[in-house]
């Protein structure tokens, strides 16, 4: 082991954990340990661990602020939605289907993502901010317009722009269903996810991120974060390596944004707003920009948090934004740094 | 070195934030399970209790549904629980902030708590998630208000207490053509929410059938919904003197105060959704007066029940109930019918209760706050007479007619 570099060591510590903790709930599973609101945050808890990674992919590795990933996330949910329902017929296999639908969900995500990024990314500054706030609310905007029905003739689209249209303008067949319903936005979904897949999601992004990072192309796009100019100099080209880490990162929420659409009945465009693409980002900040475990840990932990004060009632999230302040304070405080650095030098002292 | 001593105090952070969770989490358990045994043992003396779950929306925008129902429902468990019959009921309250994730969240949590039966969700995009999943577990479901025909849709156990959105939108249309006055309606809903899409379609269709003139139908969004200055002059410029509100009262109450700032006084009309806006923060009721709404519930009723209903609620809560209390209040009463009716034993299965309820349901007829003679089709839909409301002196109030 002492050959190793440390980040692969601690890379291969982050897939243990994940394989450890994986292992350690499905047994717990098993045995009916679990209780049936834990079983519930499951496949949400993998969802929000690949939005924090893919997030982290842009705001800490490359150094670019997004505040819009929740919209990646929902073009994902909503193709993902579509593109289960409509091979409901051709693939009877679901764990298959919700792979195709995932891979479907990262595809598109990946085209809205070069589209956002081609032009934004060739500039200097936070003009990615601003643009991907923009895109966030205008995919709410375009979803709640949006009419999708399917019957054996295949894919019907209807686009509501003036507030007149409804279902039935788009023609079904019998038989047929309405798949997104304009504002109502998907409902009657037949559920896919299960935990397994998951895991599967998280281990791929885990596995893609991680390499992408050690990757020629992944010390490229942290050159370029930390001095543009030198890297330029050097004949790095910047667009190209922004664009990787960029639409890398809305594929994968897209994926996750598929397994989240598929675990509930019904979907609506409205929750992938603002909060939720700041939620991810509190996730990603508190586990450290540019750390792949602590954006896992930190999602985890925060996503827990609320449902464990559920005992306080009225008062739960009140706690819940006290208890988040606290953290963010405490981890920042000097004296508890010193206190823990103490702690560690005698630890070290004492192993060797 | 720094790094790593960053990643040591999140880690530590992390670990503080699971021991609190988890300290909060055991201390709350110590202290409830010798609650739970002391109810049980004093409970098995007199009669063991029915599990009853509440969903709603308790934070948050939309949080007054939520609490009212709430304190709705809590209100008929305590009276049933005092009359000290063979029923008595427990009742576990749940938030879900009006978002299916959180919302299914607390339906695991009460299925853990061991809920028998569910009154809940309180309103609709939650309660199309939570549904189908108390559909699949056979958990029956009585929903207060949440009023969309997806949710009780091609499942045999859920039931609602308030009206269907295309009966509220029907409703309305033939209220406003038989007895009202009006040549030129104006129709302003929020295309990004199920319930004023459904009552806006039935609404129409009706009109439409009816040869009533909509003469401008306007939209907006949940991110649109702090300035409708577009939508009243265009409204105003339309000539309508009846302005169609199909929506919540937040908005609602935005929209009063600007169709004042410009002057326009057109009668407003709006559905149970309008309720609470008396209540509603910065808003100045008066301009709420002559607003009409079609509701189940009026809070200066004379009759018994409600006018004792309205006492003990302000008692409690020292503010007048809006119809979602009432809601909640006849769920509850529901319930005690069907359960007396089928002859349920709280030692059954939430199952079997679930298998009993349904048979009795299409059976049974209730008196409630939100109307005489209750009764349900199987399909889970109830019956019953809306009643038009009328905002006077700043209390609703019954129109004379």
């Amino acid at each position: 082991m002492k050959t190793l570099k440390k980040t692969t060591k601690v890379n291969l510590a982050t897939y243990l954990g994940v394989i450890l903790a994986f292992t350690c709930v499905t047994v717990a599973k098993g045995t009916g340990l679990l209780s049936n609101s834990m079983n519930s945050w499951l496949v949400p808890i993998c969802c929000y661990i690949v939005m924090a990674i893919s997030l982290n992919l842009t705001v800490g590795i490359s150094g670019e602020l997004s505040l819009g990933h929740a919209g990646f996330m929902s073009v994902g949910a909503f193709s993902g939605v579509v593109t289960a329902m409509s091979l409901q017929q051709a693939i009877p296999f679901s764990p298959l289907r919700l792979a195709v639908s995932m891979i479907v969900g990262a595809a598109l995500a990946a085209v809205v993502g070069l589209i956002v990024g081609i032009p934004v990314l060739r500039l200097r500054g936070d003009y990615l901010a601003i643009v991907t706030l923009a895109f966030g609310e205008i995919i709410k905007q375009l979803i709640n317009c949006l009419l999708v029905g399917w019957d054996s003739r295949g894919l019907h689209f209807a686009f509501n722009l003036d507030g007149t249209q409804t279902i039935s303008s788009l023609g079904l067949e019998e038989g047929g269903i309405a798949i997104i319903k304009g504002a109502q936005g998907a409902t009657g979904t037949v559920t896919l996810s299960s935990f397994t897949a998951g895991f599967v999601l998280v281990m791929l992004t885990l596995f893609i991120v991680l390499n992408l990072i050690q990757s020629r192309t992944g010390r490229a796009i942290m050159a370029i974060r930390d001095n543009r100019i030198a890297a330029e100099s050097v004949g790095l080209n910047i667009t190209k390596y922004k664009l990787t880490a960029f639409v890398t990162s809305a594929a994968l929420a897209g994926a996750a944004g598929a397994l989240y659409g598929l675990n509930y009945s019904n979907l609506s465009s409205s929750i992938f707003d603002f909060n939720t693409s700041i939620l991810i980002l509190v996730f990603v900040v508190l586990g450290g920009l540019g750390n792949i475990w602590g954006s896992i840990v930190a999602t985890v932990v925060l996503y827990i948090l609320p449902e464990a004060l559920r005992e306080f009632r009225d008062y739960r999230m009140l706690l819940y934004a006290i208890v988040l302040i606290l953290v963010m304070l405490v981890t920042n405080s000097p004296q508890v740094k010193a206190i823990l650095g103490h702690i560690k030098g005698k630890g070290a002292k004492s192993h060797g | 070195m720094k790094k790593k001593n960053i990643a040591a105090l999140l880690m530590a952070g992390a670990m503080c934030l699971s021991l609190f969770a988890g300290c909060t989490k055991s201390d709350s358990q110590e202290s409830a399970t010798p609650s739970g045994t002391d109810s049980n043992v004093s409970s098995s003396s007199t009669a063991a209790q029915f599990k009853i779950g509440f969903i709603g929306p308790l934070t948050g925008d939309t949080a007054i549904y939520g609490t009212n129902a709430r304190n709705g429902a809590q209100i008929a468990v305590d009276e049933i629980n005092a009359l000290g019959g063979d029923i008595q009921f427990e009742l576990n309250p749940q938030d879900d902030e009006n978002k299916a994730e959180r919302s299914v969240n607390a339906y695991n949590t009460l299925k853990d708590w061991g809920m028998q039966m569910l009154v809940g969700t309180v309103t609709t995009t939650p309660a199309l998630s939570v549904a189908p999943l108390a559909h699949t577990d056979r958990i029956f479901t009585l929903t207060p208000s949440a009023s969309s025909t997806d949710v009780v849709d091609g499942k045999d156990n859920v039931y609602q207490v308030c009206f269907t959105d295309p009966n509220q939108g029907f409703r309305s249309a033939q209220y406003i053509d038989e007895n009202m006055d009006v040549s030129k309606i104006a129709i302003i809903y929020k295309n990004d929410d199920n319930y004023s899409t459904g009552i806006y379609e039935s609404f129409k269709g009706e009109a439409d059938k009816r040869g009533m003139e909509i003469v401008y139908t306007g939209t907006f969004t949940t991110d649109t919904q702090n300035d409708f200055a577009v939508q009243v002059a265009a409204a105003q410029s339309a000539g309508a003197d009846l302005v169609y509100l199909p929506i919540y009262y937040t908005p609602a109450s935005v929209i009063l105060t600007q169709a004042n700032q410009v002057g326009y006084k057109p009668v407003f009309f709006g559905v149970d959704g309008m309720d609470g806006i008396l209540t509603s923060e910065g808003f100045d009721p008066a301009l709420a007066e002559g607003v009409m709404l079609l509701s189940p519930f009026a809070a200066d009723a004379t009759d018994e029940l409600t006018v004792n209903f309205v006492t003990e609620y302000q008692k409690r809560h020292g503010q007048l109930p809006n119809q979602f209390a009432a809601d909640g209040y006849d769920a509850v009463y529901i319930l005690y019918k069907a359960l007396t009716e089928a002859g349920c034993t709280p030692d059954m299965t939430a199952e079997e209760i679930n298998n009993a309820l349904i048979g009795a349901m299409p059976t049974i007829s209730v008196d409630g706050l939100t109307g005489q003679n209750m009764t349900w089709a199987e399909n889970g839909t109830v019956n019953k007479d809306p009643r038009a409301i009328i905002i006077k002196d700043g209390v609703y109030t019954t129109p004379e007619s």
